[in-house]
């Protein structure tokens, strides 16, 4: 601004440069996490030849519950919370929609999905409800109310059964397009943006921000901040039931035991660049940090490893990664 | 955070103000602990009368000590702000090293190379945690696959071995003395009593507190932080090993997976006995009543033959409900 006198043109282009500059900055982390999915592509493609259109599919389809429960978690910890019964709560929606969808036309079908979704949204609103007026840790409410989402599930269906709508399964599978599309994709580019955009757009996703990195601050800007935090576990309910409908579309039933996805989703969560701390870090990144998760894992078999040294691998990864990532923080914070 | 004592003589007329109630709640929260743990044994012998017997409570704390050895870990984990997410992993690795180990080097070399792999998990934790400052949940995590993944694969080396659970092992963790009086007791007493004790007296348990009610002050103070994290998940491993143990003597087989559905009762276990998860305040004494009270309810649900569903959703709402009261009693405000 200051240099524009003699060399305008020049000025403009550092400006730019600049701009740019400060752009990759703020999103190094999120850059990095493309550039390694990337770089995990080619290696894949590398080892693995016919890895192609079909693969990038399976890699879809394999990340689909996963992507959305994290997304879901990610808004939650940037509000500065955290949910450990998002697995459950994706089993309870998973098997109520499959207990409902059983013989059932497809319009009415229909009417199932909304259902689940609202059912999702009270869900995490009882959850974000409970933390807000007991005032116990998040950790622990959500801790305890894993058990009762899971027990709710066993109680809608005590064995695994119910079905899927035929166009709920078509949802999922196939591409759209080009086959380089994989329909999951779309659904995962599509939830993500749903909830990206007004995060980053809107004073609602603002407050999320603000509740998350420093709450007193908050409050006395005029945020509510306990219905700001009912409002961040609701919508991570949501993402979560759109979790438990992707079982449903995957496997065509309901399955009344929490899977693995609550370490899951906080492993993608950390590694995506959302601080635990709350108010920092994006859901792109948390998007991408579940494709380089699936994508090792897919690479391992493709290498012939031994199938049991991914979960080594995976650990290893999340460790090194957030060490790396802590000691990047602390060098920039010093210089 | 002087964990003061009021004795028995003055706690007694101040009963009558709900002020004073609050400060015995706080203060001595296994006061309260103790009467639901009665409630619930009465409620038990109600439900179906006759059940509780000499052997029912003998069964019921021989259940109920290996969740209290892992709450043990959670407890001094939180007393600092930390929690460890690896116990139960570790545990199960405990206990499937000592299945496969025992039987080539016998009992004693056994349980020590199970005991030395414990260590070094936790030593990574410790690592992690106190040097490189990553999430406890986060570190402890990851160190709980990379546990389960080893040992899967270690189970793949070893699987035309065998797994056998020694004679001795199983002793300690399933058989009784004098037909009631569960062995583990010989185990769990004293380690309890020095976990209680260095919790009370020792400077390394002072240091915990003094590190979850303020890292920062904590630090100013000359305490070499990373030094009491590296030993603390150290310990906590040692103690989950332990815990493993025991649990392949109560049900004699010992499987890569065979402790993990301790791990969400064991952090439960040290909230309803009033440990703080953020650290500063709690004790040992009241996560051995709450792992106590977990089992109790466990069996209780069973004997009134409620589906599983229900059983699950009741733990929880119990979990919540003395979570609540807690925060309700104890706050100051």
């Amino acid at each position: 601004m200051s240099a524009s006198v003699d060399a305008p043109g020049l000025a403009a282009g550092t400006d730019l440069w600049r701009t740019v500059a400060r752009t990759v900055r703020r999103n190094a982390w999120t850059l990095g996490l493309l550039g390694l999915l990337v770089v995990l592509l080619g290696v894949t493609h590398a080892i693995q030849p016919s890895y192609g259109a079909a693969g990038v599919e399976s890699l879809a389809k394999a990340a689909l519950p996963v992507a959305l429960v994290a997304v879901g978690q990610a808004i939650v910890v940037i509000a500065g919370g955290i949910d450990l019964s998002v697995a459950s709560m994706m089993a309870l929606t998973n098997v109520t929609a499959a207990a409902l969808m059983k013989g059932t036309s497809d319009e009415a079908a229909v009417l199932v999905v909304v259902a689940v979704l609202v059912l999702g949204i009270a869900l995490g609103a009882i959850n974000g409800t409970l933390v807000v007026l007991t005032r116990v840790p998040d950790i622990v409410v959500t801790l305890a109310m894993s058990f009762v989402w899971a027990g709710a599930a066993l109680l809608v269906l005590s064995t695994p059964g119910g079905a899927a709508a035929q166009w709920l399964r078509d949802l999922y599978n196939g591409t759209v397009g080009s086959e380089w599309l994989p329909k999951a994709l779309v659904l995962i580019v599509v939830a993500a943006a749903l909830a990206w955009v007004p995060l980053r757009r809107t004073r609602m996703g603002l407050v999320f921000y603000a509740i998350g990195s420093d709450k007193l601050a908050a409050f006395r800007s005029g945020v509510d901040i306990r219905r700001t935090k009912v409002a961040s576990y609701a919508l991570c309910g949501l993402f979560s039931a759109m979790g438990g409908l992707a079982i449903t579309m995957a496997t065509g039933t309901g399955i009344p035991v929490p899977g693995p996805y609550t370490l899951a989703s906080v492993a993608a969560v950390v590694l995506g660049g959302v601080s635990l701390a709350g108010g920092r870090g994006g859901l792109v990144g948390v998007v991408l940090a579940v494709f380089v998760l699936r994508l090792v894992r897919a690479d391992l078999v493709f290498l012939g490893i031994d199938p049991n040294f991914t979960t080594v691998i995976e650990g290893l990864t999340m460790v090194i990664v957030v060490m790396v990532g802590a000691m990047l923080a602390m060098r920039s914070r010093r210089g | 955070m002087t964990g003061t004592s009021t004795t028995a003589g003055d706690s007694g007329p101040r009963w009558a103000s709900a002020a004073a109630l609050r400060r015995v709640v706080r203060d001595q929260p296994v006061l309260p602990l103790l009467a639901l743990l009665v409630a619930l044994v009465v409620a038990m012998q109600l439900v179906q009368p006759g059940t509780v017997s000499p052997a029912w409570i003998g069964t019921s704390i021989k259940l109920a000590i290996p969740l209290a050895i892992l709450a043990a870990c959670q407890t001094l984990t939180m007393l600092t702000g930390g929690i460890d997410l690896s116990v139960a992993f570790v545990a199960s690795m405990s206990a499937y090293l000592i299945a496969t180990q025992a039987p080539i080097h016998g009992p004693v070399l056994g349980v020590m190379l199970a005991l030395l792999a414990c260590a070094l998990a936790g030593l990574g934790n410790g690592i992690g945690v106190g040097i490189f400052r990553v999430h406890p949940l986060i570190m402890t995590l990851g160190t709980g696959l990379v546990v389960v993944g080893l040992m899967t694969v270690y189970q793949v080396e070893v699987v035309s071995q065998g797994a056998k659970v020694p004679a001795e092992i199983t002793w300690i963790g399933g058989a009784n003395s004098f037909g009631v009086v569960p062995n583990a007791l010989l185990l769990f007493v004293p380690l309890a009593a020095l976990i209680l004790w260095v919790l009370r007296r020792w400077g390394f348990g002072r240091l915990l507190f003094a590190i979850g009610d303020n890292e920062g002050a904590a630090r100013l103070a000359g305490v070499r932080v990373w030094a009491v994290h590296l030993t603390l998940y150290v310990i906590s491993a040692l103690l989950a090993g332990i815990a493993g143990l025991v649990v392949a003597g109560v049900t004699n087989v010992a499987t890569v997976t065979l402790a993990e559905r301790y791990l969400l009762p064991s952090v439960a276990a040290a909230v309803i006995g009033g440990t703080s998860i953020f650290g500063g305040r709690g004790g040992y004494a009241g996560s051995i009543v709450g792992a106590l009270i977990l089992t109790v309810l466990t069996s209780l649900l069973t004997v009134m033959r409620m589906p599983e569903g229900v059983r699950l959703v009741l733990f929880g709402a119990m979990i919540a409900a003395v979570a609540a009261a807690y925060t309700r009693i104890t706050e100051e405000r």
